[in-house]
């Protein structure tokens, strides 16, 4: 395995009580490249993306970040990855800006830059705002600035456009889409618009590789049995 | 300690917005003492009754504060953000005693005075720095305690039960120590002198914890 990979799964499997979450996973990732996850509800995905948030760890085979071995080294490599994930994982109570301002002060991240992302998804007006006022699409623009405040060097994002209406998906582009630039992770329901971004599919059928390659070689009758 | 702080100022501002957990604290503390009025039909309490029915009213008011110490990093995802951080866990335990402690703290100022009125112990006044150097101590096993046991009552379904049937056994000691360095001060003719020995025991007992709980923490936030 080549140390500059920002992924590399090697046999990975994760068991919940006696049910097999994932079985078995094998990939690497480049800097720079899109991963897309794809699977019906319970496949794995959102397994797979806490194992390399650090949040969860794997009971078999190995993981490792930017080279380091999961979950030993997890400690190193925390900071380099965003997690947006079906939590906002954002105080209710608490205003966008309070919460942006409690993460960027986790991560030592300078105030400006908490104005600065508050201004990128759109959110500036209402940012002194409790989280519990605003509406989905608001707090799942939040969770984007959330995300991204850190300039994590991998995005973690499943199913990141939820609730983002098409004006909100644009805005939010710059940050988490190709343009980023960024190592991404991504998990959609939208199987074409996660295959269009994607440039490795891993695509997940009880837990198992159904299938890794490029889009490319995914034909439409393997997508089909994979929603099934 | 800057991530510490953090955390600490953010629980607070929680608080300040919801007012969740000092109000009630506060209201089942000044209920408890009024019921210990009617109940024991005594307008005046005195020595080793006063400071048992103050320790166990302000032990029991703080389990309501460890049982909701981390409902929102639960419910709201805030562990998952904390753990998301490159940051020392053990900043988690610090904020979460600290914020017990400012708890306990504001509690006693409500509570403190409910009790004279209540309850009217003799010699409160002239013994007041020496009670609150018990209680001070007390709070800080409280703090740390309660933060221990809320860590891991906060991963079970059952975290209302946990919470007081792990934390008062562990309370125990501290209990024991508090109320009877509080007994003389509280008593007829109280000298006003703290007394040295249940002190000891206290600071003690502070230390012990402190040191087992920043050992312990860590593994108690994972997976």
């Amino acid at each position: 395995m080549d140390d500059a990979n920002v992924i590399e799964l090697d046999g990975l499997t994760r068991h919940f009580v006696e049910r097999t979450v994932l079985r078995d996973v094998s990939l690497t990732l480049k800097p720079g490249q899109t991963l897309a996850v794809l699977g019906r509800n319970g496949a794995g995905k959102s397994t797979l993306l806490r194992i390399l948030a650090t949040l969860l760890r794997p009971h078999a085979g190995s993981a490792k970040l930017f080279g380091e071995p999961l979950p030993r080294q997890g400690w190193k490599v925390r900071g380099r990855l965003g997690l947006l994930g079906h939590e906002p994982l954002l105080y209710r109570d608490l205003s966008g800006r309070e919460n942006l301002i409690y993460h960027a002060r986790l991560h030592r991240v300078t105030l400006d830059r908490v104005e600065q992302v508050l201004t990128q998804v759109g959110m500036h007006e209402r940012a002194d705002d409790p989280v519990r006022s605003l509406s989905r699409g608001m707090v799942q623009r939040l969770t984007v600035a959330r995300a991204v405040l850190h300039r994590p060097e991998l995005l973690l994002l499943d199913e990141p456009r939820s609730n983002l209406d098409p004006a909100a998906s644009e805005l939010v582009e710059p940050l988490i889409g190709r343009a980023s630039g960024t190592t991404r992770v991504l998990t959609s329901h939208d199987p074409q618009a996660a295959l269009a971004e994607a440039d490795i599919v891993l695509a997940l059928h009880g837990g198992r590789g159904a299938y890794i390659g490029p889009p490319a070689g995914l034909d439409a009758s393997t997508l089909k049995e994979l929603y099934a | 300690m800057r991530t510490a702080s953090a955390i600490l100022r953010k629980d607070l501002l929680v608080e300040l917005r919801t007012l969740e957990t000092v109000p009630a604290m506060a209201l089942l503390a000044v209920i408890t003492f009024v019921i210990f009025h009617f109940g024991l039909n005594m307008d005046t309490l005195h020595g080793q009754l006063a400071a048992g029915v103050l320790t166990v009213t302000l032990l029991f008011a703080a389990m309501l504060a460890v049982n909701r110490l981390f409902v929102a990093e639960r419910e709201q995802g805030g562990f998952d953000a904390f753990l998301l951080a490159p940051v020392d866990r053990t900043a988690m335990l610090y904020a979460k005693a600290g914020a017990l402690f400012i708890f306990m703290v504001a509690l006693e100022v409500i509570a403190l005075p409910a009790f004279a009125l209540l309850l009217d112990p003799p010699c409160l006044g002239h013994s007041l720095p020496a009670v609150l150097l018990i209680l001070f101590l007390a709070d800080i096993a409280f703090a740390v305690i309660g933060t221990f046991v809320s860590a891991i009552a906060v991963h079970t379904r059952a975290r209302d039960l946990i919470g007081p049937i792990i934390g008062l056994p562990l309370l125990l000691p501290a209990l024991i120590a508090t109320a009877r360095g509080l007994g003389p001060l509280l008593a007829n003719g109280s000298s006003g002198s703290p007394p040295a020995k249940w002190l000891a025991v206290l600071a003690l007992y502070d230390l012990i914890n402190a040191l087992l709980a920043i050992g312990l923490f860590d593994f108690l936030l994972e997976e």
